[in-house]
């Protein structure tokens, strides 16, 4: 027990003689947990559209003004010509336009039918059908106003309402995929470099040969990444309560079980790598070019996974984070109890058997 | 020049000596750009729905009936209650709740009005924004079929309408692919880039080589140089193989003149080389250099506008933005790909990558010291 106590200590002075090293680690979860909270919003809001108005009467001013107040548009100008239009779509300058025929208020009066053209840049389809819908709504809007005296009949109403995140804010939905992403990175890349670093500058070898268990050499390697991530986790979490507003609406003590157990999951991914790998910057390489994205993806924070091709869907099963991103949304956001997150729990912990059984199967004592 | 092509010889022989990284490199990319657009779609389908149909009426049924053939839901649960529904929630067993109310039906002629209930699972904010729009909309065109079925006198007819025909230019059948693929292969380019650049010099410094290169007669701006022109004829490797596997497993041919990209690439590739030089001029140890490097590209990538809009960001954002490469790339590439757009469009993306380029590359050489 006191060997290993020495060898963590050791451990823990490599880390934290790195200054640049620690600094990114400690920085990294405050930058992001800003940027998800307050840089990224999926709502569409402030694109820029142009005005085509051939009619310039009544209607057509009313239907801009009430665009114009919406936040969801900024009109930049009035174009004259469908050549300008192209022009303008081409340079990235505008993302819809909206054009009002001849005698627009006219046909409405008299022929009780008129005609607008919504024009959307659909290089972005998502974001060309919610402002497609977004204008539709307020010329409908503009049209109930017209026809107040009859109203309609036989009239159903849905109320809708939004659960857990009435606001429709992003960060009951980032928060826990940051930490899913963090630790990841943090404890996967981490441990996967600082064992390849002793196979890389040969002292691994001087390990080896001392009369400390190989295994427990690894181990030791890992526990200061353990405690680390630890303290990520807590900060995330003081960020996303006090500056986020985002409380925990589960029990802390579970959320933060969970979380050990899955970076333990991450610390031992990390040894996979490095048994598997000789140099460091084949190490970094899949660390992060293999887990960078997909796990972005996988964890099903940015895009639904039930959106997916099936064996997509079935790939995203091996993939930790997702597992751990259910669990933390489950704790966190809708305040679950353990009976509600212990399948996945299984799962993460299967996992890291699994992990942890072939790394050791394939881990060589001996250097080539 | 000698000197040049020497260090060149010298840094291909590393490059190809290594097998290991150079099949990451071009393998792994190839990969992630066939598997992730497949993954980041947006369109959403499928949503999760529980029912509570208190009604049990044919209007009720013919209501349901209308949701589930719309495409976008799947019906996973008839429940006897708002509370047994709200457990699928709470069990991630259906993402979207709609209570009839008892008495849906006589209610609705007898009373004229009725109102049915809508929970949404909202912690995936467009999720359900967008679940709660397609929802109204069918019950809005329900509601439209029942008036008609239950012959509403021609006066209806009689109030002014506005119709309003939309279109979608560029990109016809809202086809997310489209969109996707461009920006992935723009983040792919970067990291390979970036991260062998920053990878490169501090590795020369950890090994000791680094000493052998400083007391020769080479050139700071020759050293650099010979470190840059190899991962430049990579990166334009790396984005060839991209737009090949784009054409063949997405079918997408840049509508635009591909010189134009090549000219953008060209040039961003030195902005980008230059970074990862200047970061690995800053570092002692491959591991600072990487983690720095995996800082900012993480910073870079989230708010390049490859996953949500940089036009919805606060001012702040959108400033921080003008001072990311990786955003001025995925334009350019969307822009040429998919609207065609030509150099007189991207001329004010390319000047600023110049400008990028010439003040990462120059910092990179100053920052270089041959003595210690």
């Amino acid at each position: 027990m006191r060997q290993f106590l020495t060898f963590v200590k050791k451990e823990f002075l490599h880390v934290l003689r790195d200054k640049k090293t620690l600094f990114i680690l400690f920085g990294m979860p405050i930058v992001q947990i800003l940027i998800f909270g307050f840089a990224l919003t999926n709502e569409v809001k402030n694109s820029k559209i142009v005005v085509v108005d051939y009619a310039k009467d009544i209607a057509s001013q009313k239907i801009i003004t009430k665009i114009e107040a919406s936040r969801y548009f900024e009109i930049t100008k009035s174009l004259a010509g469908s050549k300008e239009l192209e022009a303008a779509f081409r340079t990235g300058e505008i993302k819809m336009a909206i054009v009002f025929p001849e005698g627009f208020n006219n046909q409405l009066l008299h022929q009780n039918k008129a005609l607008v053209q919504v024009i959307a840049d659909a290089s972005d389809p998502n974001n060309a059908t919610t402002l497609t819908n977004y204008v539709s709504s307020i010329i409908n809007d503009y049209q109930a106003e017209l026809n107040q005296t009859n109203a309609m009949p036989y009239q159903i109403r849905p109320e809708v309402k939004m659960l857990y995140n009435p606001q429709l804010k992003g960060a009951p939905n980032f928060v826990p995929g940051v930490m899913a992403l963090i630790l990841m990175l943090v404890c996967v890349m981490m441990t996967a470099i600082s064992i390849v670093k002793e196979k890389e500058m040969g002292t691994m070898e001087i390990l080896l040969v001392s009369p400390f268990k190989p295994i427990m050499v690894i181990i030791s390697k890992a526990v200061p990444y353990l405690l680390l991530s630890m303290v990520n986790v807590i900060t995330i979490l003081l960020l996303s309560v006090f500056v986020l507003d985002l409380p925990i609406a589960g029990s802390i003590l579970l959320l933060f079980a969970e979380s050990t157990l899955f970076i333990i999951t991450c610390l031992t991914l990390g040894i996979f790598i490095s048994v598997k790998t000789d140099s460091m910057q084949t190490a970094m390489l899949i660390s992060l070019l293999g887990m960078l994205l997909p796990t972005l993806l996988f964890s099903g924070f940015l895009f639904p996974i039930e959106n997916m091709p099936m064996p997509l869907q079935w790939f995203s099963n091996i993939v930790p984070s997702k597992w751990y991103y259910l669990i933390v949304k489950g704790i966190m956001i809708k305040g679950l109890g353990f009976s509600y997150v212990w399948k996945e729990t299984l799962i993460l912990f299967a996992i890291t058997i699994f992990l942890l059984i072939i790394s050791l199967k394939s881990f060589k004592i001996r250097l080539s | 020049m000698r000197i040049i092509k020497f260090l060149l010889i010298k840094e291909f022989k590393q490059i190809f000596r290594n097998r290991a990284i150079l099949a990451v490199i071009m393998v792994m990319p190839v990969i992630q750009l066939i598997v992730l657009p497949l993954a980041a779609n947006y369109e959403i389908k499928n949503i999760n729905l529980a029912v509570v149909d208190n009604d049990r009426s044919d209007y009720s049924r013919d209501l349901i009936n209308q949701v589930v053939a719309s495409g976008y839901f799947k019906l996973r649960s008839y429940n006897d209650s708002y509370k047994q529904a709200f457990t699928q929630i709470e069990d991630d067993n259906a993402d979207l709740i709609l209570e009839i109310p008892g008495g849906f039906e006589q209610d609705l002629i007898r009373e004229n009005k009725q109102q049915l209930f809508i929970g949404v699972n909202a912690i995936n904010g467009t999720k359900a924004g967008l679940g709660a729009g397609y929802i109204s909309d069918i019950i809005r065109n329900y509601n439209n079929g029942l008036r008609k079925k239950l012959n509403v006198p021609d006066s209806f007819n009689a109030i002014p309408v506005i119709e309003i025909t939309s279109s979608n230019w560029y990109n016809q059948h809202l086809n997310y692919r489209l969109f996707m693929v461009p920006g992935i292969l723009a983040i792919l380019v970067t990291i390979v880039g970036g991260f062998l650049s920053s990878l490169n010099i501090v590795k020369e410094k950890e090994v000791g080589t680094i000493e052998q290169i400083n007391v020769s007669p080479v050139k700071k701006y020759h050293f650099i140089l010979g470190k840059l022109i190899p991962f430049w004829i990579l990166g334009n490797v790396v984005f060839t193989l991209g737009l090949l596997v784009g054409w063949i497993f997405y079918g997408i041919i840049p509508l635009g003149n591909i010189l134009v990209l090549y000219t953008f690439i060209a040039v961003y590739l030195l902005a980008i080389l230059g970074f990862g030089l200047l970061i690995s001029t800053i570092c002692d140890t491959q591991q600072q250099a990487m983690l720095i490097m995996f800082f900012f590209v993480m910073i870079f990538v989230l708010m390049g506008g490859l996953f949500t809009p940089i036009d919805s960001m606060p001012d702040w954002a959108k400033i921080v933005s003008k001072f990311n490469p990786i955003s001025y790339f995925i334009d350019v590439m969307r822009m040429v790909i998919i609207k065609g757009s030509g150099f007189k469009d991207i001329r004010n993306h390319i000047l600023i990558i110049i400008g990028f380029a010439v003040v990462l590359n120059t910092a990179a050489i100053l920052n270089y010291r041959k003595t210690s």
